[in-house]
């Protein structure tokens, strides 16, 4: 039972604000679970503190036994937890091949690294039709590709990804999330997909959990999420 | 920011009143220490030019060594070329100064942070340069500023010990306590409610309606007038003004005597002008205690203020006689 | 006559481009201005030039003084610097800290070099003549220790672009100084790049003084209007841009150049602040300056 990602009584303080509030849930190997709630419910917080950027007040998380708590960022990407930001998730003044190749530099397994960059390109062309532009020149749907593509050079295996449909119009999102799902099943990746446009991630999800001001409200599955009538007035807007 | 705790009126009062005191101890020390009071009284003006400008606007000048050079090389010429009488002499040297400043703000506004950094200190070193260049400013030489002794009418009230060190401690002294209640009325102010907001958030401040740049420009301007002033000052205590009183390191000495005060704090600029005259000192004599060696009494001053310097910066943000310093050495007492 | 004014401008310009990359290499890392920076070069130039009386071997101090220059900024870095910016987060002090703070570390480097060597002026000996060459009976105000300044300012300014551009090293430096988090996050071990940044800015720094200090002599303060030059020159390029400190570095030379020429010596510096005051009120953000690139 120590496999995946297991999260126990997190709270994260900010000076005398409480953004996250005894937290307890867990994620089984190769699950995709949405993570929802309205803006400053502690779902940006809540990540940032699980892929090593903020420093709990409490609590413990751990992945495959492994704990999540002390370790620095850099390390856990090394590991292969991988934190996609939310709306800045590359790097505007490189280039893409250059962003691609953030994901690899640290890797020993060259090999692979190239593996992985065929790999990308042949699942977002469009990267590969961009290979000596500048990232700022990308628009925001092919950015969010690029920041997965680099992510995957890293053959991650629990992928946190942080609003990835902020700013992009509905038709780029359902193919953002339709990838994310294919992505998920091709690698056996672990996702905790953190967003506020409820229905396009409990679309792909296996479950969802739902967060309001820092404490957890309900978990389930999207059919039960949706069923509940409370829950989708409040929270999945429908 | 606390409110004040005094009204203006109170305020003043209080300041006369240790001006009073100031006053009559100065009766009982001798000429150096005097001499050394009429040098905190300069660079607390100065420090608090500093204070003004980088704790409540926000912006950083390692260059006002070359604005007080400004005030003083104004004083001093007018009272050489054009026979000004001293007081309205220094009159001048701060009007000039704050023209200058006003000048050099409104440049000043449109820079940030580092930019402005190198600005001021490019600022620094090329301005006294101009003595070589224009014959009129004396060169190395320098202009005399040298205001002789004491009127005859003090003379008669205090009778004949009142030498020209006192003359000067009196001077410095009253002008150092009336710049101190000015500007603390004006940073509690409107004026520096706005400095503060704008320097916090710039973009709130500006959506709120403040003139972030005016209020910039603003700032520079008053604080060039005080640094002007201290340098009419400076020039006063010296007796003349030349290029070498106005280096470099003056311009950050004043820096780190606002540092050590506590950069918003305007009480604070009397405890970092003492320790910028103090420290000198004490060291200089520690030097010769170890052994009088040329090579430790040139560089131990260097070297505690530095240190100083560093561990104020690193440890004690809010200067020397902050609030925090002060929590912390209660409850170490508490303890024990 | 002009041709000598160019050669002495870009001889110098050399060595501002030095300090100026210095300067960069820093300020993009750790978005910190060194102030100290002169007083690392001379403590690096102090030990150059202890090996040099020692050995009488100009070569051989060379490298170790860059070594020095290298060791002695990640030193710095490590232990002061990690400090600062912990520290130091909010509050009025928080944008001049380190710019006091490394202040304070100039004079500390300083005073310790005073204590230690004494304040006396020192001359640093090298094999090359300051003499300058001479064409049949002309000769030009360009010495081989001035080729010497503008070789290795080049050799080292090659030497960076190269590891900037085409190494792993130079790419994980770059993403560590523009999106410090989202480096982080791709797996860069940020804090160990930034470390190395300050390694190479203080080697360069090293380099600077080693071959400039021949050409006149050696105290604690030898270096410091170097400094003021080399931020100068680093401003006007463009805070954040390395081609910007190069660029910046040869425009000041040439201009302090022509204007000791024409106009006279005592007013080069406030000529400076005249150029730089120009430069950023037409463009703030420096020649090659980036807009992000303007704050701290």
């Amino acid at each position: 039972m120590s496999e995946g990602l297991i999260v126990s009584n997190l709270s994260v303080d900010f000076g005398a604000v409480n953004a996250v509030h005894e937290l307890s849930f867990h994620i089984r190997p190769g699950e995709l679970v949405a993570l929802i709630g309205a803006n400053g419910a502690g779902k940006s917080t809540l990540i940032r503190t699980l892929s090593g950027l903020i420093t709990p007040s409490q609590g413990m998380a751990s992945w495959n036994g492994v704990s999540l708590i002390g370790q620095r960022p850099e390390e856990l990407a090394r590991q292969g937890i991988l934190h996609i930001s939310e709306g800045r998730a590359v790097i505007p003044e490189l280039t893409v091949s250059e962003n691609l190749a953030l994901g690899g530099i640290w890797r020993r397994d060259k090999k692979d690294v190239e593996i992985a960059r065929e790999q990308t390109l042949t699942i977002f062309p469009v990267l590969a039709s961009r290979l000596g532009q500048r990232a700022d020149s990308l628009s925001g749907g092919e950015r969010q590709m690029l920041a997965i593509g680099r992510a995957l050079i890293s053959r991650p295996k629990l992928l946190f990804l942080d609003e990835p449909s902020l700013g992009l119009a509905p038709l780029i999102i359902e193919e953002i999330f339709k990838t994310i799902d294919a992505l998920r099943t091709q690698f056996g990746l672990t996702v905790l997909l953190v967003e506020q446009n409820a229905m396009s991630a409990l679309r792909i999800a296996d479950r969802g959990l739902i967060l309001n001001l820092g404490v957890l409200v309900a978990t389930g599955t999207p059919d039960e999420l949706i069923a509940d009538p409370q829950l989708r007035a409040a929270y999945l807007g429908i | 920011m606390r409110s004040r705790r005094f009204s203006p009126l109170v305020h003043g009062a209080l300041l006369a009143l240790i001006g009073a005191v100031l006053l009559f101890l100065s009766g009982f020390v001798d000429e150096l220490r005097t001499y050394q009071g009429a040098q905190v009284a300069v660079y607390v003006i100065a420090i608090s030019s500093i204070v003004l400008l980088t704790g409540y606007s926000g912006q950083i000048s390692l260059g006002h060594g070359a604005i007080m050079a400004i005030g003083g090389y104004a004083a001093a010429l007018s009272f050489v070329k054009w026979n000004f009488p001293f007081e309205i002499a220094i009159l001048f040297g701060v009007i000039v100064g704050t023209i200058s400043g006003f000048i050099l703000g409104v440049a000043a506004a449109r820079l940030s942070g580092p930019y402005l950094a190198g600005t001021t200190l490019a600022l620094a070193v090329g301005l006294p340069t101009l003595a070589d260049q224009f014959k009129i400013l004396g060169g190395e030489q320098g202009l005399n500023f040298d205001i002789g002794d004491p009127p005859s009418w003090i003379a008669k009230i205090e009778g004949s010990s009142f030498t020209q060190y006192k003359w000067f401690f009196w001077i410095t002294m009253i002008l150092a306590l009336f710049t101190l209640w000015a500007i603390t009325n004006l940073l509690h102010s409107s004026f520096g409610r706005n400095w503060r907001a704008s320097r916090n958030n710039p973009v709130a401040a500006g959506l709120a309606g403040i003139n972030v740049a005016r209020g910039k420009v603003f700032a520079f301007t008053v604080s060039s007038s005080l640094a002007s002033l201290a340098g009419a000052l400076f020039g006063l205590l010296l007796g003349l003004v030349t290029p070498s009183a106005f280096p470099l390191s003056l311009s950050f000495a004043i820096v780190t005597g606002a540092v050590l005060a506590g950069v918003g704090n305007i009480a604070g600029s009397v405890l970092g002008a003492v320790v910028l005259v103090a420290l000198p000192e004490l060291s200089g004599s520690l030097a010769t205690h170890l052994g009088n060696s040329q090579k430790v009494s040139a560089n131990l001053p260097g070297l505690a203020m530095s240190l100083l310097l560093i561990i104020v910066v690193l440890f004690l943000p809010n200067g020397l006689g902050s609030a925090q310093l002060v929590k912390k050495l209660r409850s170490k007492l508490k303890t024990t | 006559m002009f041709i000598d004014t160019l050669l002495i401008g870009l001889s110098s310009g050399a060595i501002y481009s030095l300090m100026a990359l210095a300067l960069v290499l820093v300020w993009r890392s750790t978005r910190v201005i060194n102030f100290a920076q002169s007083g690392q070069a001379v403590l690096s130039t102090y030990i150059g030039y202890e090996i040099t009386v020692r050995t009488h071997n100009y070569w051989i101090s060379l490298p170790i003084a860059i070594i020095a220059g290298a060791l002695l900024g990640s030193f710095i870095d490590l232990l002061f610097i990690r400090v600062l910016t912990k520290r130091v987060k909010s509050g009025p002090i928080a944008e001049i800290a380190p710019v006091i703070a490394t202040l304070g570390l100039l004079g500390l480097i300083q005073s310790l070099i005073g204590l230690v060597w004494g304040d006396a002026f020192l001359q640093y000996p090298s094999p090359l003549s300051a003499k300058g060459f001479t064409f049949g009976s002309h000769t030009i105000p360009f010495s081989p220790q001035n080729a010497m300044i503008v070789l290795s300012s080049a050799a080292i300014l090659a030497i960076f672009g190269i590891i900037f551009k085409y190494t792993n090293l130079g790419l994980a430096l770059r993403a560590a100084s523009f999106q410090p988090e989202i480096a982080q996050l791709a797996g860069v071990r940020v804090a160990r790049v930034r470390n190395i940044g300050w390694a190479f800015a203080g080697s360069a720094g090293a380099v600077a003084g080693a071959v400039i200090t021949p050409t006149s002599t050696l105290s604690p303060n030898s270096l410091d209007l170097l400094f003021v030059s080399g931020f100068i020159a680093a401003v006007i390029g463009g805070l954040d841009s390395l081609v910007g400190a190069v660029v910046g570095g040869v425009v000041l030379g040439v201009g302090f150049s022509f204007i000791l020429q024409y106009i006279g010596s005592s007013v080069t510096f406030l000529m400076g602040f005249i150029i730089l005051m120009i430069v950023l009120l037409v463009r703030p953000r420096g020649i090659f300056g980036s807009k992000a690139g303007r704050h701290a």
